[in-house]
């Protein structure tokens, strides 16, 4: 393994990175030449399919595999779509790369529109990231200006379009049908499917949609081959990730590690998380983002067969949902013996409650029970049925939506009851206690 | 009916290079970044922005109702010279965002959706916003405000109040 390897950001440090003129200095639009004067769109498809890079946004889809299924019907335009809607709680990692090193997103834009057949192409960005925007838009008039976008790319007779579209504050709208209702100018309600969006996507059109992480991979996938892309990682978790790490750690910020990275590395070296901040310790740990099941420590460390953890797609889910979790979008929440799993638990499904669309009733109601129920059990209002209530609502808005959020919201409840049950039910026992400010819950042998 | 509104001049021009990115006919596409121009200009999006909004589309003024009012970045009333969008999610209440929020309380007087009676600030309560590693945080326009302390906000409120 060729530790410490960075793919995007290397030169994120460089003065100037921002600008066309030091990205390009640095290596940038390299790709770019080289697809559009030496390879074929079928020959970018195939380099990104044997790198093994899988979706970045969460649901971690092998990204090649994804492009092959767009249909390509006679005179029908494609279309490539960002999704640069990053809302999901614990994840700031592609607002961090934007606003830090645009051109690698604009220059992986290019590859990937190339490859898809795409002349308009379209990044999604969340309203609220309004100055990242600007500093995108910038990006692109910089490439345009020298010729790497817009008509007749380099000569080539290859013409693109990229257009900054930005959203309106909606969670939902991350989710790929959902995005393109709301970039059709409609509520964002997400559409049944089928049809996929590779068949009948963007105003009807056959559509990819990707993360921007993922689409920021596509450069070095390219410049260096899909086979050495492949040699990275573990598995098939292969390349790196970028982990946006938040919580009771020392050193908060957005990490890109090589999968396979052991946990416990990740967590306590200082090139990375530097441990726990001090004189406190370990309690939980959301490792992808607030919709993937909340792991006790011990069992975050190592698995219930006592192996150590490892940052990947495949040893985070080892043991399923009884002892596992998912690596998601790299959301990682350390939370130390001060955090009361019950308000957390309340806190997140508030914020699916608000964020659920409306359109299926399971998510619409089931949502909102939980928020109330969770409400009453924090506030020492709860009895103990309401805990095997909040278990079976979860139930039964899993899988029974047409859009994952449904599911998003019923894991981390679920999940803090399988694993802290006990917690909940100190609040039910003894709500004069549990409501005392700062007062909280620790079972020792969970901490680490 | 609504009293006719329209945009600068600056914004016209911004307006209409905007519904040009889209194919023909597509130009519906362009609801949500020209109401994030209306809230620009106007500081809240009023049924007249949106009427003007749906005759600049030519669509139907519900399909711009009915958009508005379902993405929560636009404010449907009037507000305050600053609004702030404090992040009510978990991650920034880990890292102290519920002490901070308190504070802020405390310091402006006010709840969430209510306004100083001096008109200066608007509080409203927002879901996460992408800066986790960075909280406790707030928005004020298109500014992040990040590593909130109570010093910080002290700081901050009196800054803007000048």
């Amino acid at each position: 393994m060729a530790k410490g390897i960075k793919i995007l950001t290397e030169h994120i440090n460089t003065p100037g990175i921002e600008t066309f003129e030091v990205y390009k200095k640095s290596g940038g639009y390299a790709a770019v030449e080289k697809v559009i004067k030496k390879m074929t769109p079928e020959e970018v498809v195939e380099e990104v399919k044997k790198s093994g890079v899988r979706g970045r946004g969460g649901a971690g889809f092998p990204m090649g595999m994804k492009w092959s299924f767009l249909a390509k019907p006679e005179g029908v335009p494609r279309y490539l779509v960002c999704n640069a809607d990053e809302s999901e709680p614990g994840t700031f990692k592609d607002h961090f790369l934007m606003k830090s090193i645009p051109h690698l997103l604009i220059e992986g834009m290019i590859v990937s529109s190339f490859a898809l057949g795409a002349h308009k192409s379209f990044i999604y960005v969340r309203g609220e990231l309004m100055y990242v925007i600007r500093i995108l838009e910038k990006a692109i008039e910089e490439a345009k200006a020298a010729g790497y976008l817009g008509k007749n790319i380099l000569g080539s007779g290859y013409d693109l379009e990229l257009v900054v579209q930005p959203g309106g504050g909606a969670y939902i709208c991350g989710e790929e049908t959902a995005l393109l209702e709301s970039l059709e100018g409609k509520r964002g309600n997400p559409r049944n499917k089928p049809p996929f969006p590779a068949v009948k996507g963007l105003y009807q059109s056959p559509t990819v949609v990707n993360n921007v992480e993922s689409i920021a991979n596509t450069p070095w996938i390219i410049n260096n081959g899909g086979d050495a892309y492949a040699a990275l990682g573990i598995g098939r978790s292969t390349g790196t990730k970028l982990i946006s790490a938040s919580g009771h750690i020392k050193n908060p910020g957005v990490y890109e590690i090589e999968l396979g990275l052991p946990v416990e590395e990740f967590l306590y070296s200082d090139e990375f998380l530097g441990g726990i901040r001090d004189g406190h310790h370990l309690k939980a740990v959301v490792a992808g983002g607030s919709s993937v099941p909340i792991l006790p420590a011990n069992l975050f460390l190592k698995t219930a067969n006592g192996e150590d953890r490892l940052m990947s797609y495949e040893s985070l889910s080892d043991g399923g949902f009884a002892s596992g979790t998912m690596l998601g979008s790299g959301g990682f929440i350390a939370m130390d013996e001060t955090t009361c799993i019950v308000r957390n638990t309340w806190n997140f499904s508030r914020f699916y409650h608000h964020e659920s669309c409306g359109q299926c009733s399971p998510c619409r109601e089931g949502t909102g029970w939980m928020e109330k129920v969770l409400h009453r059990i924090e506030h020492g209002h709860g009895n103990m049925r309401d805990i095997d209530l909040l278990v079976d609502v979860a139930k039964k808005i899993e899988g029974n939506t047409i859009c994952p959020l449904g599911d998003a919201a019923a894991w981390p409840v679920a999940s803090a009851i399988r694993h802290f049950r006990d917690e909940f039910e100190w609040h039910v026992k003894y709500p004069k206690e549990a409501t005392m400010k700062g007062a909280v819950y620790v079972k020792e042998e969970v901490l680490v | 009916m609504s009293d006719k509104i329209a945009f600068s001049e600056d914004r016209l021009a911004k307006a209409k290079e905007i519904i040009l990115r889209y194919p023909e006919g597509k130009q519906k596409s362009a609801l949500l970044p020209l109401l994030h121009l209306a809230q620009e200009q106007f500081g809240w999006v009023s049924a007249a922005s949106m009427d003007y909004i749906a005759e600049m589309l030519q669509i139907e003024p519900i399909e711009v109702y009915e958009v508005a009012t379902f993405y929560t970045m636009f404010h449907l009333e009037p507000v305050g010279k600053h609004v702030i969008e404090y992040c009510r999610t978990g991650p920034c209440c880990t890292m102290g965002g519920e002490e901070v929020y308190d504070h802020l309380k405390t310091k402006l007087k006010i709840e969430a959706n209510q306004t100083t009676s001096n008109g200066l600030f608007t509080l409203k309560e927002v879901e996460c916003l992408a800066a986790c590693g960075w909280g406790p945080c707030f928005q004020i326009r298109e500014k992040f405000y990040m590593h909130l302390t109570n010093e910080k906000v002290d700081g901050i409120i009196e800054e803007l109040s000048k």
